[in-house]
């Protein structure tokens, strides 16, 4: 009998605060050993406080076709950024 | 460079217009320097190749553990010997990074480990040379880490998105590796007479096997005209042979050891130095199996493969277990 341990994706939350972020993905039998494997396979310099593994096969990925329909109308939207307004400098920082 | 001689598929690098749509669309791609992503279309022979490229790499990470790992007892204080397994344990993630990276193209973790074992995959021929002393693990630091830099420090443009990003963490681990080998090599370079002529020695033996590892030149190479083409070789075989030499030569010197090259000699009109070739036809006598440990380094891979499947097996048996137990808790519950 043999089969391969399957394969979890790994999110680490960095010192400062910040959302977990992908940094990996690994092969472990369960998700305890999951985290055991990602502690030593991604954060030997001290590069996390909290991990996260998730089964590879529980995520859901749009898909590259998608990529115009998903993305592209945000192109046309300049308005949603601060830069698009012209404020005089005689108001100040804003 | 950890990836030697990869083979393509190609007969001709196909020009844009002898390409179908698909093929034109992320050659296109490619030459803006968009990333290719794992579920993105991709020709086969991209696919393969980086699978071959990929899998090479990992494999030399993991088969490189071994000759250092053979002085890990023996180092000479205890803070040497925690920095080389912190070293040796950073060649296993690197490894792993690169299996990731490789798995993502549509191969499994063990259809990559059966391929090494069964020879159909390669390693670095770097890595069947022995390590004798402990200077050797001064020089392979030093020298050894310091060509893989050379290479690997370009991959971090390659246009495959997974193998790019491990090649970025890589780097990053990379030159404390090599860092703590030139500082191997300092103290036994200002030590005894004795120390000394043991760094030397060491030199001497891998300054050739060393520039071996950029493999013979490839200017006239189809598989590397289309590897760089497809970005995912940056550089010729030569030029980072060259860059290799151009910095190595004056760390040598500042070590007061001799590059065992009576040819070495500066051009000033090149800006670099000219040096002799490797013996080539040791080369290819390494990548053949015929090198001084290939023997020992498949026997060592082999063994931890066939003497870790009850384990493997059994955390698997555990997990699926435990599972079971847990979903039958919740249905009593329910």
């Amino acid at each position: 009998m043999s089969s391969e341990w399957p394969l979890w994706e790994v999110f680490i939350r960095g010192q400062h605060g910040l959302n977990h972020r992908h940094v990996g993905s690994l092969h472990a039998p369960d998700a305890e050993m999951a985290i055991k494997h990602a502690r030593d396979v991604y954060t030997r310099r001290n590069e996390g406080v909290s991990i996260w593994v998730v089964p590879s096969a529980a995520i859901a990925a749009s898909s590259p076709s998608d990529k115009g329909p998903l993305f592209e109308p945000a192109n046309s939207k300049v308005y949603r950024h601060p830069t698009f307004y012209d404020i005089p400098d005689d108001v100040g920082h804003m | 460079m950890y990836a030697q001689m990869v083979k393509t598929d190609a007969d001709k690098v196909k020009a844009l217009q002898e390409m179908t749509p698909e093929e034109r669309a992320f050659q296109e791609r490619v030459d803006r320097g968009e990333k290719i992503e794992p579920k993105d279309w991709m020709p086969e022979g991209y696919r393969r190749t980086l699978i071959r490229q990929i899998g090479q790499h990992a494999h030399s990470e993991i088969v490189g553990q071994l000759p250092e790992g053979n002085w890990i007892t023996r180092a000479p204080t205890l803070e040497r010997k925690a920095i080389l397994l912190a070293k040796v344990q950073d060649e296993a993630g690197h490894g792993l990074y690169l299996y990731c990276a490789a798995e993502t193209l549509g191969v499994t973790r063990d259809e990559l480990t059966e391929r090494l074992l069964s020879g159909r995959m390669k390693y670095s021929s770097i890595f069947n040379y022995p390590t004798l002393t402990w200077a050797d693990i001064g020089a392979v630091g030093w020298l050894v880490d310091g060509a893989a830099i050379m290479n690997q420090v370009p991959l971090q443009r390659t246009s495959f998105g997974p193998y790019s990003r491990a090649m970025i963490r890589i780097c990053k681990e990379e030159s404390f590796h090599q860092r703590q080998g030139f500082d191997i090599m300092m103290k036994l370079a200002r030590g005894t007479e004795a120390q000394k002529r043991m760094a030397q020695d060491a030199l001497d033996r891998f300054w050739y096997p060393s520039l071996m590892m950029f493999g013979p030149s490839d200017k006239d190479s189809v598989h590397s005209a289309q590897s760089m083409s497809w970005k995912i070789k940056i550089n010729t075989n030569d030029e980072l042979r060259q860059k290799f030499v151009d910095q190595t030569v004056p760390q040598a010197e500042y070590l007061g050891l001799t590059i065992p090259d009576p040819e070495l000699t500066w051009n000033e009109a090149k800006g670099g130095y000219d040096f002799s070739q490797p013996d080539w036809s040791e080369f290819f006598e390494v990548l053949a199996g015929n090198g001084p440990c290939n023997a020992d380094r498949m026997e060592a891979r082999t063994r931890a493969w066939e003497e870790g499947a009850w384990f493997r097996d059994g955390l698997m048996a555990h997990a699926k277990k435990a599972a079971a137990r847990r979903a039958a808790a919740r249905h009593a519950a329910e």
